[in-house]
């Protein structure tokens, strides 16, 4: 009788045990599914860069196994399809900085002004009104910027500078900059916004006026969101590439002077790779040297930009 | 109750004093008057609209959009009405300065924080600067503990000590008046303290307003003492006097806990 009990009491707990492992087995299931359904979408990018990198890297080797890496960094011309072939990069940042030098000139101020305005001064409204207009203005392609420069913003300045050639760095930049303002008036009010109400009403409170709120308080405390509305902005108009094919030309020039027509490393990579080279020239080799530049660049920018955030985050 | 023997002299007067929140009547013909050189408590449970009455003072609430003031808060000696629509508010917040319940200070150094007043309105000689930030820090009771750090981040000190900057900065400019919105509420039990004391020295240089909904904060540190209950003054009065002797069953009721 008791030994009869104590089975059937044995049965059941372990059925229900048995009974609870599985359900846990089946959801334990689900979970580790979608888990690595999730793993494999984050691991997908992080192959896709490494390859990227895997690529620039080894062809770059080839490129540095025939031009040695002093005449890259310090030859004046860069002319790798002529007969006399010559590798100096610094043609081409001179160019890329020179042009983005240009697009930051009107973006960086512009756009801090629009994301004060918008964060500070404008009625909910207008901000309500503005901002997706803002955004908009980000969202068209670049070939329709880089034909507006060309058709439009060059015979407009040509009107000014007599002597500016049809292609030019100054039109390009000018253009490429308004395209910029968008992602730093958009990115810098965000973070203007941020800005705790008690910092303001602080401020407020000591008898400051609004554009003193707006500079002394506001600005400085959303100063790390700020730099890196600026770092993105720098990032975007190094690595531009269709307005610069379109409209500042393909002179490889070794020259800071907006008014001249220049090559940039994404405008070289762009024109290069739409001919037809044979895969093992140097030529082709170059498009990978000049991606790599392009890259370090780009990498220098966002290291920077990662310290800026951590140096200056949270001072409110 | 032997120090409001002799007859107070008025800093300021708050004569029917309406305030609409667009739709929201949030005060309702308040009526009292602020003795000068003393510290009136204004305590009620919470959305009484003590705090609405205390940033009527400096003209906060004309910040946001659909706010509405009726009456008048006359400043003596000069009678001017704070609230009319002729005084400009940024004149207003030079003589009648504010510290917050959360402490605030700006992502600034120690020093800029303290000269931040005078800087906007325009004094830039190091030497004035120099002066009334340390008379200011001194007068904070922080001049000691960051004398060596000037230059350091506000932002660096302890909560309590941030507090304190900010009294600081709301004395260097010499304000008629100091508003204080519960200035402990996110402090602890010794930085509150600190700060009830600094309260209780500061009534010899300047005129005080504070809301607090510590009863016992209020007992501790105020000389007059205004109940407020769904936007209305409900008593007002000597601290002594009222926490001992209510007139108001309502009043008697809060301040022994019964509600609020």
């Amino acid at each position: 009788m008791d030994n009869v009990m104590l089975r059937e009491g044995g049965v059941v707990m372990g059925a229900s045990t048995s009974d609870r492992l599985k359900k846990k087995r089946l959801r334990n299931l689900r979970e580790s599914f979608i888990e690595s359904l999730l793993f494999l979408a984050a691991f997908v990018s992080v192959v896709t860069t490494v390859g990227i990198v895997y690529i620039l890297v080894s062809e770059s080797l080839n490129f540095f196994a025939e031009v040695p890496l002093v005449d890259f960094l310090t030859d004046t011309q860069w002319t790798p399809l002529f007969a006399d072939a010559h590798f100096g990069i610094m043609v081409l940042i001179s160019g890329t900085l020179t042009s983005a030098g240009v697009a930051l000139a009107v973006a960086l101020p512009l756009g801090t002004i629009i994301a004060i305005y918008l964060s500070e001064f404008a009625t909910f409204s207008v901000r309500e009104a503005a901002k997706p207009v803002l955004e908009l203005l980000g969202g068209v392609p670049t070939i329709v910027f880089g034909y507006f420069a060309l058709i439009v913003v060059t015979p407009a300045l040509q009107k000014i500078f007599p002597s500016l050639p049809g292609f030019n760095i100054l039109s390009a930049g000018l253009v490429m900059g308004v395209m910029i303002i968008p992602y730093v008036a958009s990115l810098a009010e965000d973070a203007m916004r941020a800005v705790p109400m008690s910092l303001r009403e602080g401020s407020y409170a000591m008898g400051a006026t609004r554009l003193q709120t707006a500079l002394r308080v506001v600005l400085p405390a959303a100063i790390s969101g700020v730099a890196s509305a600026y770092v993105l902005a720098i990032s975007r108009a190094v690595g531009e590439t269709m307005i610069l094919t379109v409209a500042a030309g393909s002179q490889p020039l070794l020259t800071f002077n907006p008014a001249d027509s220049a090559m940039t490393l994404a405008s070289y990579i762009a024109g290069v790779s739409m001919g037809d080279l044979p895969h093992d020239s140097i030529g082709y080799k170059t498009i990978f040297a000049a991606g790599l530049t392009l890259m370090l660049m780009t990498l220098a920018l966002n290291i920077f930009g990662h310290w800026l955030r951590k140096r200056y985050r949270e001072v409110y | 109750m032997s120090k409001v023997a002799t007859p107070e002299k008025i800093k300021a007067e708050v004569k029917d004093l309406n305030f609409h929140y667009s739709a929201f009547h949030a005060l309702k013909s308040v009526n009292f008057p602020v003795y000068e050189k003393k510290v009136t408590a204004l305590i009620g449970p919470s959305g009484c609209g003590k705090s609405t009455l205390l940033r009527s003072f400096n003209r906060m609430h004309d910040l946001y959009p659909g706010n509405r003031y009726e009456g008048e808060i006359r400043l003596h000696p000069d009678n001017t009405n704070l609230l009319a629509s002729d005084v400009d508010p940024i004149e207003v917040r030079m003589r009648i300065s504010m510290v917050f319940q959360k402490p605030n200070p700006f992502p600034k150094s120690i020093y800029e924080n303290v000269a931040y007043g005078l800087r906007v309105r325009g004094e830039n000689s190091r030497a004035l600067l120099d002066e009334k930030v340390e008379q200011a820090l001194r007068g904070a009771s922080l001049w000691d503990e960051v004398k060596d750090r000037l230059n350091d981040l506000g932002a660096n000190l302890s909560g309590g000590q941030q507090q304190r900057l900010c009294i600081a900065r709301a004395l260097a400019t010499d304000p008629e008046i100091i508003l204080f919105d519960e200035p402990t509420s996110a402090l602890d039990p010794i930085a509150t303290a600190n700060i009830e004391e600094l309260v209780t020295e500061l009534k010899d240089k300047v005129t005080i307003l504070i809301v607090t909904h510590n009863m016992q904060q209020a007992a501790r540190v105020s000389d007059y003492t205004a109940y407020m209950y769904l936007g209305e003054l409900i008593e007002f009065g000597v601290t002594d006097q009222m926490f001992v002797k209510p007139q108001k069953k309502q009043t008697e009721d809060y301040i022994t806990g019964r509600f609020g």
